[in-house]
């Protein structure tokens, strides 16, 4: 649905994107991810056609995207604030107008909201009235009120208690379900792994690291397994093969083995070693988290 | 469009719903009308109270020039001031001792007025006005030539220069240099002011919205130019609007109030008063009314009034983005100096141009300020009421034109970089650079 092809930007004296291409399918959750000062707010605002690259392009469903497209994507950026002075229901209606949206449909889409996140006493209060988790359902209820076919959202669970993160989280996931495009730009990466299908990892002005977050995963596999059985297992015996066994902290009379084998030993051939070794009650591989991950390609 | 026009609503809305816009624009024409009417009417209340004054007489003449009347009783008596004292004494009764030792034609410093308290300046005037003119007759009955008192009156001389300006057509026109000086200076201090207060607002609106992180928000929806035009608009929208409703409230006020004031005064009592203080004869007032009418009609004020929405709207224009530029390259308030600075000295240096040029509409320095635009819409407007030839005000409302177009677009440029810019300190320096980025 976007996509972005060689986009290089260049801000005097440094190169905040450096030819980065990505693809973000219709009706998934792409993730966005990056160290600080990576480029990702300088990428989002060029989608955004808040400023333009340098070189390259951006395509939004096989066209090349031009400012009306603004009109059909909600932006929730990092840095976001209301006017303080305002009240909440003028602001909100203020900002949805300025999507093109008609006055008496924002009035109905800011109801439905309004109800839907049980914050409709708020109407009438300023702003500053506000705490910044009540803030933050204010702005994300603008970012999403004119039903933008995509959406991004540069962290969003930042300010909220657990309780409104899930909320909020609940509602992304209903608007992907709708059909909504989301690029979701988070440091959080649990949330990634819970959220996203597909990621881009940028580092550096340059994409270091792109795809599908199962496949990513697997691939950064560790060959690590986790073993649970009520037999003990002997190390020495496994040994030859190039199997790593060591003991974990078991419990319920389970005794539990960190397993890692050699890269190129298939899991089958792995559990079939096991298995003559030992009755097997459960045998996971442990994939690493995409925590792990972005640490360890971000410091490489 | 309809998205500016969003903008321009919101700045509006915002800023004429706020409490302290609605007190300032009912507040200050009251104080306008209370500074120009309360004098006139303190002037108009007459002190009632009775004045009584023993008269000490050793001349023995003037008994017949002090005359009682409603306010003042006089009570000649020949014994010794200090008895009179005495028995006064507290009693709070008497207003004075006139003590009057000798034939006043041949010394006039033969009369003494004493008092418990410091004698007033009205009681003092009565009493050398009655002296006088009874001295003044004697003398010119003394001098017995008949008719003496017609022909001093006759002699008496005022001259009275009317300036009459030709017009382009060569019609004659009455004028009054005093009345376009202060017509001048008046427009030239308003737009002084709005320029300042109100550029300034826009800057602070610019650092409003950069520090509160919504204008990312916002420009994903509209393009930064728009939002820093509809920002400018709007408050040259709320300028407007508070200048014209000073007009209506200050116009309004004062005629309603001016005219009950005046029709229950004597207004040729007042006139005899400043007249007499002036020493000078005393006009009737429809003679004043017919002459301020005069000079005032000798003026376009349709042409006054668009010369100075044009050159107030240029002017702040001009300005205005400047402010707009310099509140996106700051992160808060208080950072502002050092780009804000060099915008005020023109402003200020301005106001002293006009000040210098309404002495000399047409000299060297009105000429060039009147043409340079960071001056022009100050210093023009003083002299337009003297007189401004057509060709000069073409060229500089031109130059101006041209001038807030250009400033207008180097902001934009600037502005655009600027508010999405934070954490970093901005210098002149950078905001070169951000002017000179490529555009997409």
């Amino acid at each position: 649905m976007l996509q972005v092809n060689h986009v290089s930007k260049q801000y005097a004296g440094h190169k905040a994107l450096d030819d980065v291409s990505l693809h973000v399918p219709a009706h998934s959750i792409y993730g966005l991810l990056g160290p600080n000062g990576a480029g990702k707010t300088t990428l989002i605002r060029i989608i955004n056609t808040i400023t333009g690259p340098d070189s390259g392009e951006v395509l939004l469903n096989g066209r090349r995207i031009t400012p009306d497209d603004a009109l059909h994507i909600g932006y929730l950026p990092e840095e976001r604030g209301l006017y303080k002075k305002m009240k909440v229901g003028e602001q909100a209606l203020f900002l949805a107008r300025l999507k093109g949206m008609s006055k008496n449909d924002a009035l109905k889409a800011l109801k439905y909201w309004f109800e839907k996140l049980e914050i409709q006493a708020w109407w009438d209060k300023k702003v500053e009235e506000l705490s910044k988790g009540m803030a933050q359902k204010v702005q994300f209820i603008t970012t999403v009120l004119h039903e933008p076919e995509l959406l991004i959202l540069d962290e969003p669970f930042s300010g909220f208690d657990p309780v409104n993160a899930e909320l909020i989280k609940k509602e992304i996931l209903a608007l992907r379900d709708k059909g909504t495009t989301i690029i979701l730009s988070t440091h959080n990466m649990a949330s990634v792994e819970e959220l996203c299908e597909n990621i881009s990892l940028i580092n550096q002005s340059h994409i270091v690291l792109q795809g599908n977050v199962e496949e990513i995963r697997a691939a950064h596999s560790t060959n690590t397994f986790l073993l649970a059985t009520h037999d003990t297992l002997a190390a020495e015996n496994l040994a030859t093969e190039g199997i790593v066994i060591t003991p974990q902290n078991g419990k319920n009379k389970l005794n539990r083995y960190a397993i890692s084998k050699p890269a190129d030993m298939s899991n089958n051939k792995l559990l079939g070693l096991l298995l003559d070794n030992c009755s097997v009650t459960s045998f996971e591989e442990v994939l690493p988290t995409m925590n792990e991950i972005f640490i360890k390609t971000v410091s490489k | 469009m309809s998205k500016i026009g969003l903008i321009i609503e919101r700045e509006y809305k915002t800023r004429v719903l706020k409490k302290s816009f609605i007190l300032l624009t009912l507040l200050t024409p009251i104080l306008l009308v209370a500074v120009m009417l309360v004098p006139l009417w303190l002037s108009t209340i007459k002190d009632d109270t009775e004045q009584h004054i023993v008269v000490i007489d050793k001349s023995g003449l003037y008994e017949a020039a002090l005359q009682n009347n409603e306010t003042y009783t006089f009570d000649f008596t020949n014994r010794p001031i200090d008895t009179i004292r005495n028995s006064q004494q507290g009693k709070n009764e008497l207003t004075g001792i006139l003590y009057i030792s000798g034939n006043l034609a041949t010394d006039t410093a033969q009369v003494i007025l004493y008092s418990d308290k410091q004698a007033k300046v009205e009681t003092v005037d009565y009493l050398s006005g009655l002296l006088n003119k009874y001295v003044e007759d004697q003398k010119i009955a003394s001098y017995n030539i008949p008719n003496l008192r017609e022909m001093m009156e006759n002699a008496r001389t005022d001259i009275n220069i009317t300036t009459v300006k030709w017009d382009e057509d060569g019609k004659e026109k009455e004028s009054s240099a005093e009345l376009a000086l202060i017509i001048g200076m008046i427009s030239a201090l308003v737009i002084y002011m709005f320029i300042l207060i109100y550029g300034g607002q826009v800057m602070s609106g610019v650092i409003q919205e950069k520090t509160n992180r919504i204008v990312e928000v916002i420009v994903s929806s509209v393009k930064p130019f728009e939002l820093m035009m509809g920002k400018i608009i709007g408050i040259a929208l709320v300028g407007l609007t508070q200048m014209l409703l000073w007009v209506l409230l200050t116009v309004g006020l004062s005629s309603i109030l001016g005219g009950n004031l005046l029709a229950t005064s004597d207004m040729n009592d007042l006139q005899t008063i400043s007249g007499m203080q002036a020493g000078q004869p005393v006009p009737s007032g429809d003679n004043i009314a017919a002459e301020i009418y005069g000079m005032l009609s000798g003026y376009d004020f349709v042409q006054l009034l668009v010369m100075f929405i044009l050159y107030f709207l240029g002017g702040y224009l001009l300005y205005a983005s400047l402010f707009a530029a310099v509140g996106s390259a700051v992160e808060s308030e208080t950072d502002t100096n050092q780009f804000s600075l060099p915008l005020s000295i023109p402003i200020i240096f301005a106001l002293y141009a006009a000040i210098y040029s309404a002495q000399n509409p047409d000299g060297p320095l009105a000429f060039w300020c009147s043409l340079i635009p960071f001056t022009s819409p100050i210093v023009m407007l003083v002299r337009i009421p003297f007189g401004v030839p057509a060709w000069q005000l073409i060229l500089s409302f031109a130059i101006l034109v041209l001038s807030f177009a250009g400033t207008t677009w180097m902001a934009g440029k600037i502005y655009r970089t600027g508010i999405l810019m934070y954490g970093k300190k901005s210098s002149w320096k950078e905001l070169w650079k951000w002017l000179t980025y490529r555009t997409r």
